[in-house]
């Protein structure tokens, strides 16, 4: 397959890993709410037709009962890819995922495994409200036993979640709902990317943005802006946020002596002040400005777009920051 | 007992001696728990043996069990060693869950008991998704997925069984109702008249029967678990017994009279097959020592695990996930 997959969205990127690994491994099938229409967003348009009704399974509105089927299903010899249409969703869910999923390979004593993939649609999208727009990344993070993966461009949909497919491990994988049209340039051949492994998406000398999912794009924009200005911000996509590659994160914070850590979760108790606490117990000594993280406000997600930028980290706010933390100490 | 006329004594024999296994495995460990070798909460089924017994003795070693925190007697009828079920139990290398599960999470895979479970109802969803994996793969096998009366009302109940039903899925539903959720009368809290209705409604065959009957159940259960196999889609089963012991094996259930415990305690389960057996013409010797020879196999089971290891502690890192060294994050 795949001579010239030149330019894809990041939905069909991750329909191509889900077909891709469903032409490989027979052990894999996929089951959600509307599946057999394609699924809420589109991601499995016409994979029905192509695998049939029992591997592209029309599941009734039971969340519960589709991630615990999924656990019976994964310990049982077969790869299910769950869908929860949104991350809210998954919440009617979490004793499968968190007491189940997580925990049943170490409390039976290594007995068994959970291979299942949960996707979770996550983050703000044309005015979806508190119910359908938030992003819990963090929360699975904080559970022993899941991965836990963020993609943000069409390559690493594709990449991520074939790897997360073969993974034996429960992965959550959560897909940003505003970056399904996202165009990107995918690798020829079969591409896999290594879960826990982040992207150094632009090098830069004076500052460590580190990020995930959407944030990257808005990182990016921030890093060209104060690029204009003589600042030069190194953009690091962590990618993974369990396992999360820490080693990057410190050896380029090494470097530029200052972290902006920057997400659309709620910044109290979000993963990025695990990323700030890494670097403040390892590098205290070597950050010429103290940490920064830039996240929402701990509110719910309103439907009015000027109530909902609220939340909304954006790319001057990050310049604002880094430019604060690159500026001359003043005297005395 | 009705019938003793068409009785297959060999088969009656052995489940009366299961039940005599589960009964004396429950009762070493809840002495043990006295002793304070068993650690945390136990969930003993003293009464109620007949359930498991009756279940199992229809599942082939390839069908596949999920059970409940109340599951010494499913796992033990499913297969699974005694003395590696009491190691688990005191926490020591060599249980069956290497020390990491306990009573609430006993599970060996190697017999099909895919795991005892500690969220009430939480294993209905494996079980149907286990029954699915077992259809996706063209497997003969089966699932039997054992609950209490309590586990009803939750929802992953309606969940489930919907689920068996519109997949078409080989499930044999158990209900093992022993009146309580906990120590609450599980009739005081449940809406309309109950398990088997509320399976029929969802159009899935449904039988409620004396749970204490073991001859009953085990018809029963062979009948369901043939309509199962045969393509039929899910079955349940609705069977009656009662809890002689506590809630927990320290529960001293002041809840109910002790009249009440005392009526059970004569329609006890190993009793009427016992006296079914002898009335077919089984010598009571014979079944003195089917008796006799559970208790010395579980107090031989009892002084093993006490002699046994504690787990390494090495192993408290093992078996989190292949993805991510949870060594390299301790702090
Ligand atoms: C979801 C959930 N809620 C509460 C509990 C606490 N709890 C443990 S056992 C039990 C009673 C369950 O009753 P039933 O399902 O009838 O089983 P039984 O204990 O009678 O065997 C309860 C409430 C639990 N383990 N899981």
């Amino acid at each position: 397959m795949g001579l010239l997959m030149a330019r894809m969205t990041y939905l069909e990127a991750g329909r191509r890993a889900l077909i891709e690994e469903m032409r490989r491994d027979a052990a894999v099938w996929a089951l959600g709410e509307d599946l057999g229409r394609g699924g809420v967003f589109g991601q499995y348009r016409g994979l029905q037709e192509m695998f049939g009704a029992a591997r592209i399974a029309d599941t009734p509105i039971s969340e519960a009962c589709i991630l615990g089927a999924a656990v019976g299903a994964a310990m049982t010899g077969t790869r299910p890819v769950v869908e929860m249409r949104f991350s809210d969703f998954a919440l009617c869910a979490v004793d499968e995922l968190v007491n189940q999923a997580a925990k049943a390979r170490y409390m039976f004593g290594g007995q068994t495994r959970v291979p299942l993939v949960v996707r979770e649609p996550v983050g703000m999208w044309r005015s979806s409200a508190a119910q359908h727009s938030q992003s819990l990344e963090a929360w699975y993070a904080h559970v022993p036993g899941l991965v836990v993966v963020c993609p943000a461009t069409p390559a690493d949909a594709l990449g991520l979640m074939k790897s997360a497919i073969r993974s034996d491990d429960p992965v959550v994988f959560m897909e940003h709902k505003n970056l399904w049209a996202l165009e990107g340039e995918l690798p020829e051949g079969e591409h896999l990317v290594e879960i826990g492994r982040a992207e150094t998406v632009r090098a830069g000398r004076d500052v460590t943005l580190v990020t995930w999912s959407a944030m990257r794009h808005t990182c990016l924009a921030s890093a060209e802006a104060l690029a204009g200005e003589g600042i030069e911000a190194e953009v690091i996509d962590l990618r993974a946020l369990w396992p999360w590659d820490r080693d990057a994160v410190l050896a380029s914070v090494e470097r530029t002596r200052r972290l902006v850590v920057a997400h659309e979760a709620v910044a109290v108790a979000g993963f990025g002040a695990e990323v700030a606490a890494t670097v403040a117990e390892a590098l205290h000594h070597r950050l010429k400005a103290p940490v920064r993280r830039l996240g929402a406000p701990r509110i719910p997600i309103a439907y009015a777009p000027p109530l909902e930028d609220e939340v909304r980290v954006r790319a001057e706010q990050i310049a604002t920051t880094v430019r604060a933390m690159c500026m001359p100490a003043p005297a005395g | 007992m009705k019938t003793t006329a068409n009785l297959d004594l060999p088969r009656m024999q052995a489940l009366h001696a299961m039940m005599w296994r589960i009964r004396a495995f429950e009762e070493a460990a809840i002495a043990a728990q006295r002793q304070g070798l068993v650690l945390g909460a136990i969930h003993p089924s003293i009464g109620q043996e007949a359930v498991a017994a009756g279940i199992c003795a229809n599942l082939a070693t390839d069908d596949l069990l999920l059970s409940t925190h109340r599951g010494h007697g499913h796992t033990l009828a499913k297969g699974a060693d005694a003395r590696a079920m009491m190691r688990e139990l005191f926490g020591r290398a060599g249980g069956t869950c290497g020390g990491k599960g306990g009573s609430m999470h006993i599970a060996d895979f190697g017999v099909g008991m895919l795991g005892a479970n500690g969220v009430v109802g939480a294993n209905i969803p494996i079980a149907v998704g286990a029954a699915q994996a077992l259809k996706l793969r063209g497997s003969g096998a089966i699932v039997a997925c054992i609950f209490g009366d309590g586990a009803i009302n939750r929802g992953p109940f309606l969940e489930g069984l919907n689920w068996a039903r519109v997949f078409d899925l080989p499930v044999l539903f158990v209900c093992e109702d022993n009146g309580f959720s906990a120590t609450t009368r599980t009739r005081d809290l449940t809406g309309g008249p109950g398990a088997a209705a509320r399976a029929e409604s969802l159009g899935i065959p449904a039988r409620s029967l004396d749970g204490n009957d073991l001859i009953a159940l085990d018809t029963a259960a062979r009948d369901a678990i043939a309509g199962v196999r045969s393509g039929g889609g899910p079955r349940f089963l609705h069977c009656r017994t009662y809890r002689i012991s506590g809630h927990t094996a320290v529960d001293p259930a002041t809840y109910r009279t002790e009249e009440e415990v005392e009526d059970w305690r004569r329609g006890c389960p190993i009793d009427r097959l016992a006296g079914a057996l002898e009335l077919a013409g089984v010598e009571p010797a014979a079944l003195e020592a089917a008796r006799r020879e559970a208790e010395a196999e579980m107090a031989a089971a009892l002084d093993e695990a006490r002699a046994a290891d504690w787990p390494a502690t090495a192993l408290a890192f093992a078996d989190v996930q292949d993805a991510g060294d949870p060594r390299e994050w301790a702090f």
